[in-house]
């Protein structure tokens, strides 16, 4: 690990100074950062510890919602009573990824913030757009298994590997950012980026801004399902995964909240796949319209050609699950 | 006064270096080597230990991030005249070969008891509400996070197995 020096933020105003100079960064729980430290892919001169600055709860909103302090752990998130009643789908995303101890240490706000597993991103060896811009993307030609199929561009076809988030997708979850030009809310759905001519740019934190929590809207109920598709069943990145919060009335969908992880290079949602199944009856024929819609513009490369499939599979077996839940 | 960690029950210095990690300032700064270096990457778990009751890799986390922190080794767990309840399982149930993910494994699993009483859902879990049946299939998931490369692990299931199952009434 490169030198650096560690200084404790003593409040979010120093912590928002610090991280706006160059070549600083805030570390939370730090599992991604210091992991990617160590392979020296990240080369941080100075660490802004903000894990004493206090946004740790999990509280009520005045409007029946949760806050989820970016401080919160994964784990305290998971099994929060409200969580667990109200936003099954959180728990269950975030329990279908990483494994105990890293949950326990990794925050909501780190979460969001991780890096993509792209082999070529966490090897300093080898050509990376998004890592050394200008190198070139391995991945394109090379190793591209768990690589994506949505908007990609020839600069970069790295996934957004966290399951969290996907979840908070579906959720029409907002991102609580603060920062030295004041607080702002940005829609998850809209906090990541795809990586177009500039793939090192993964969301939409300035320089000097902190996420400081999440907030989930009032909960709707409706039948909630995470599926995650992956080479084994623990401790395991998504190959795909979907989740969805679906309703039926009078045996029609009349909600159907998706999103998709594993597929691009943030979790995925198409507002026309959720519009397609709205006012219809579930049945084998409706899902394939869907996954038609979803799949329009995919494209494999090689390694990774089974997602396409695999994702219109794996989106048909969850509406057929939840069309049953919720019937 | 200077920042110290609390290991086992003693407190100690944290090194001036920021870049140590809780790991390497066990086992190289104050010589407890009993918590093990393993991928070094939180990918094996050999690293386990228990920090203010919730088990973490320590090799992912610095050091000076624990000023004040209270931390459990496997050194604080049990001697060999007194082994704790799970110390005695795996060596009833032959639960290691090499025995070099067997430090973590212990402090993972002491660690995993508490969530369990605690009734912590996992993703085995069939329901996220209520008490948690217990099943090799519960155990093997929250205990994902340790390898074990001499593949011991129906031993290691077992001797877990049994005391989680003698300390529910």
């Amino acid at each position: 690990m490169r030198p650096f020096q560690y200084t404790r933020a003593p409040s979010l105003a120093e912590a928002s100074n610090l991280t706006a100079g160059e070549n600083t960064l805030a570390i939370a729980g730090g599992t991604n950062l210091l992991d990617l430290m160590k392979l020296q892919v990240e080369t941080p001169g100075q660490l802004a510890d903000i894990n004493r600055l206090g946004f740790a709860d999990i509280e009520d909103t005045d409007d029946g919602g949760l806050r989820l302090g970016a401080l919160a752990t994964n784990t305290e998130t998971a099994v929060h009573p409200r969580v667990r009643a109200d936003y099954p789908v959180l728990s269950r995303a975030i329990l279908a990824g990483a494994t105990q101890q890293l949950r326990n240490k990794a925050t909501n706000g780190g979460n969001l913030c991780q890096r993509t597993r792209c082999f070529y991103f966490t090897n300093i060896d080898q050509p990376c757009n998004k890592r050394e811009p200008g190198t070139g993307c391995g991945a394109i030609d090379g190793i591209a298994k768990l690589h994506a199929i949505l908007g990609t561009s020839d600069q970069c076809i790295a996934t957004y590997p966290g399951d969290m988030a996907v979840a908070l997708s579906a959720l029409g979850a907002n991102v609580q950012i603060s920062g030295d030009r004041g607080d702002r809310s940005v829609p998850v759905r809209d906090f990541h980026c795809l990586p177009g001519h500039t793939p090192w740019i993964e969301n939409v934190l300035e320089p000097g801004e902190i996420i400081v929590g999440i907030v989930l809207p009032a909960p709707v109920g409706a039948t909630q399902i995470y599926r995650k598709v992956r080479e084994r069943s623990s401790y395991a990145f998504a190959l795909v995964s979907v989740a969805a919060v679906i309703e039926l009335t009078d045996g029609k969908f009349s909600r159907a909240d998706l999103a998709f992880g594993g597929l691009a290079h943030k979790p995925w949602h198409d507002p026309r796949v959720g519009r397609t199944l709205l006012g219809q009856p579930p049945s084998d024929v409706l899902f394939d319209k869907a996954a038609d819609i979803l799949l329009e513009d995919a494209r494999g490369f090689g390694e990774n050609d089974f997602k396409i499939p695999l994702t219109r599979r794996t989106l048909r077996a969850v509406l057929a699950q939840a069309a049953e839940d919720a019937a | 006064m200077a920042d110290t960690i609390t290991v086992n029950g003693t407190a100690h210095p944290i090194p001036d270096d920021p870049r140590v990690s809780l790991l390497d300032f066990l086992r190289q700064h104050i010589g407890l080597t009993g918590t093990k270096k393993g991928c070094d990457h939180g990918q094996c778990g050999a690293c386990t230990v228990i920090v203010n009751g919730i088990r973490i890799n320590s090799c992912l986390t610095l050091a000076a991030m624990h000023d004040g922190d209270s931390v459990t080794t496997i050194e604080g767990l049990g001697t060999p005249d007194e082994p704790s309840a799970l110390q005695r399982a795996f060596l009833e149930h032959d639960g290691f070969q090499c025995g070099y993910c067997t430090p973590g494994q212990i402090c993972s699993a002491t660690a995993m008891l508490e969530e369990l009483a605690a009734d912590w859902p996992s993703d085995a879990s069939e329901s996220l509400e209520g008490r948690i049946a217990i099943s090799g299939e519960e155990i093997r998931e929250r205990m994902s996070g340790n390898l074990c490369r001499c593949g011991a692990y129906a031993n290691i299931v077992a001797a877990i197995e049994e005391v989680v199952a003698g300390g529910r009434s």
